[in-house]
């Protein structure tokens, strides 16, 4: 068989991550990810306290050598809360998206595959969970459940899943008027086997844009929820708690709020780079 | 002979806002085993809708069957389950599309979309597929090895291989295909010409070519069928058709064909466009274009008449005004 130019058999996302890799400032939020990952992984030996070691003659402590971050009213290390915390950050971040994407995209999926009276009650369901906005409604879920982790992601993702049922609703009405998909019924292939095997895959990249996008609107739901106390319940440590906790020494310790929060905002600006740059590496229209 | 399709007084009619159009009107149409039927007509005449017909794949709404039957084997295929329609689509029946550049998925690898008809209608494991998969890239002339590429990576000719390997994975009794070489340049055209014919030879295969081409019909039909807006004005075996033309709208097809033989300096087009599908006129739907309408052209639509063995053509004036005059 003949060798083939190597520059031709690269596929769809081949190119794509090719045109990522190419994006500095992309490639510098998907560098500090990277890093994020780690230290939530290994927290354990990376952080350099327990996050929950209390030390009262160390309490209110400034930046110094033996704590970089300084301590907070109850002595604790703040960096290693801060590193802790990430894995709640990501935690939450990460299966909000996923559960949102899943039953967003099936609905998704199902009313631009059947349209008609289907697609309208599906959609105008969508439509009213849009019309409140997504902060008040996952307060209000947040409240309406107990405060705890699997309930800050439950009221998360359904706030978030109206979003998702409409990325993936329009490219599904795309893909499906594909010559292909037609070819793939006259193979006798059934509706499931379409949807899943046909239609979605060729989905896959406004997803994958809205879901970097969408997580980072989730960390920082998930804050906003904790620093009102209906999310993570101290002492376990997370950003947005963290925060919350120390905004009443604001006025003497700046170090106690300014942490976390630019833990916060280097975490969605990076994902936020990211999900932009991954748009533009996906994005077939600027193929060349 | 026994026939695999019959189509009995098929109509097709889209409701769209602008009103009914009526893509298919009362045809009348038979595939004989091992034959090869050419349907030919301009654009809009009503042939995809008829093969989409015969699938169970016209888009509903806009699309209906108003009445009649398609007989595949005897069973009247509009009377069948969802499921037992998937059950033959693929298996018994299978069409080959137009264009290959879109029929084939770009995110699935081109072996696992000819295994995937095969799995879908035989009982086989994974591997079993994937080594008849295997089979039927070597039998389409493709090298087996080339089973994980995606459709990218191949061209719009061997694509096209692609799909006849697919329509022919399961060796099904009847092939539509919809214009299969409308979409490759001439070279090609003429390769996957011969390899459909040879593989329909081979397995005994009835196959309705799509065209509107009259170069691509006298390589490899057997029957012809001339559609005109909805309607089949003219049908007969190749010979008739092409040498004993009959109705005035296929000599018109005939005489816009450039002959190198015959130095004419223009032409003859038919003058005129295909009527308006949602306004069709009362009597012949070709009488406005026809050179030998007559106030009965107007009035009443012709019935198909045989005029010779097997030689239908749908015109009122066949045989009184002069025969076997150029038109």
């Amino acid at each position: 068989m003949l060798k083939r130019n190597k520059k031709t058999k690269k596929g769809f996302w081949h190119d794509a991550w090719y045109r990522l890799r190419k994006n500095r400032s992309a490639m510098f939020a998907l560098f500090i990810l990277g890093l994020l990952v780690i230290c939530a992984i290994f927290a354990d030996y990376i952080a350099p306290y327990p996050y929950s070691l209390q030390d009262y003659n160390h309490t209110f402590e400034f930046p110094s050598r033996k704590h970089l971050l300084g301590t907070d009213n109850f002595g604790r290390d703040i960096l290693s809360r801060i590193i802790h915390g990430s894995r709640i950050s990501l935690l939450v971040g990460f299966s909000s998206i996923t559960t949102a994407i899943i039953f967003g995209g099936l609905l998704g999926a199902v009313s631009g595959f059947y349209g008609g009276k289907v697609d309208n009650a599906l959609m105008r369901a969508m439509d009213i969970l849009m019309a409140i906005p997504g902060m008040l409604l996952a307060i209000s879920l947040a409240a309406a459940l107990k405060p705890g982790l699997t309930n800050l992601v439950i009221a998360i993702a359904i706030a978030d899943i109206p979003g998702y049922a409409r990325v993936v609703r329009a490219a599904v009405l795309t893909i499906k008027e594909q010559e292909y998909i037609e070819a793939s019924q006259c193979i006798g292939a059934s509706d499931g086997r379409i949807i899943f095997k046909h239609i979605l895959p060729n989905c896959l990249a406004p997803i994958i844009v809205q879901a970097t996008l969408g997580m980072a609107g989730a960390i920082l739901s998930a804050s906003a929820l904790s620093f009102l106390g209906l999310g993570i319940q101290p002492p376990t440590p997370e950003w947005g708690s963290m925060l919350s906790s120390a905004r009443q020494y604001i006025r003497s310790y700046w170090h106690m709020t300014a942490f976390p929060g630019l833990a916060i905002m280097i975490t969605i600006f990076a994902l936020n780079i990211l999900g932009d740059g991954l748009r533009d590496a996906l994005d077939p229209r600027l193929k060349n | 002979m026994d026939n695999v399709i019959e189509i009995k007084d098929l109509s097709i009619q889209y409701a769209t806002d602008e009103g009914i159009v009526k893509a298919v009107n009362h045809l009348n149409l038979q595939l004989a085993r091992g034959e090869t039927l050419g349907l030919v007509g301009e654009t809009g005449a009503g042939k995809t809708t008829t093969a989409l017909g015969i699938m169970g794949l016209i888009p509903d709404p806009p699309g209906v069957i108003t009445g009649g039957e398609i007989l595949f084997e005897g069973t009247d295929l509009l009377k069948l389950s969802k499921q037992r329609l998937r059950a033959i689509r693929g298996n018994k029946i299978s069409m080959i599309f137009q264009d290959p550049m879109t029929s084939l998925n770009p995110v699935v690898t081109v072996g696992d979309q000819i295994a995937e008809s095969i799995r879908i209608h035989e009982k086989l494991s994974r591997a079993e597929a994937a080594l008849k998969a295997k089979d039927m890239l070597e039998l389409v002339g493709i090298p087996g090895d080339r089973y994980g590429e995606y459709p990218h990576q191949f061209s719009g000719g061997m694509k096209q291989r692609v799909i006849i390997a697919i329509a022919l994975s399961c060796n099904p009794e009847v092939i539509l295909a919809d214009e299969p070489t409308t979409a490759l340049d001439v070279t090609i055209q003429a390769q996957v010409l011969d390899l459909i014919s040879k593989l329909k030879k081979e397995k005994n295969t009835s196959m309705i070519l799509i065209t509107h081409d009259l170069g691509v019909v006298v390589e490899i039909c057997d029957k012809v069928a001339i559609m005109y807006a909805g309607e089949i004005v003219e049908y007969g075996s190749l010979e008739q058709i092409y040498d004993q033309t009959a109705h005035p709208y296929t000599k018109g097809l005939f005489g816009s064909i450039p002959d190198i033989e015959a130095k004419t300096s223009r032409l003859k087009p038919i003058p005129g466009l295909m009527p308006d599908p949602s306004n069709l006129p009362e009597g012949c739907s070709f009488e406005p274009r026809c050179e030998r309408s007559c106030q009965r052209c107007k009035e009443e639509n012709p019935p198909l008449i045989e005029i010779g063995n097997g030689h239908f053509v749908k015109c009122h004036n066949y045989g009184k005004v002069g025969e076997g005059e150029d038109v």
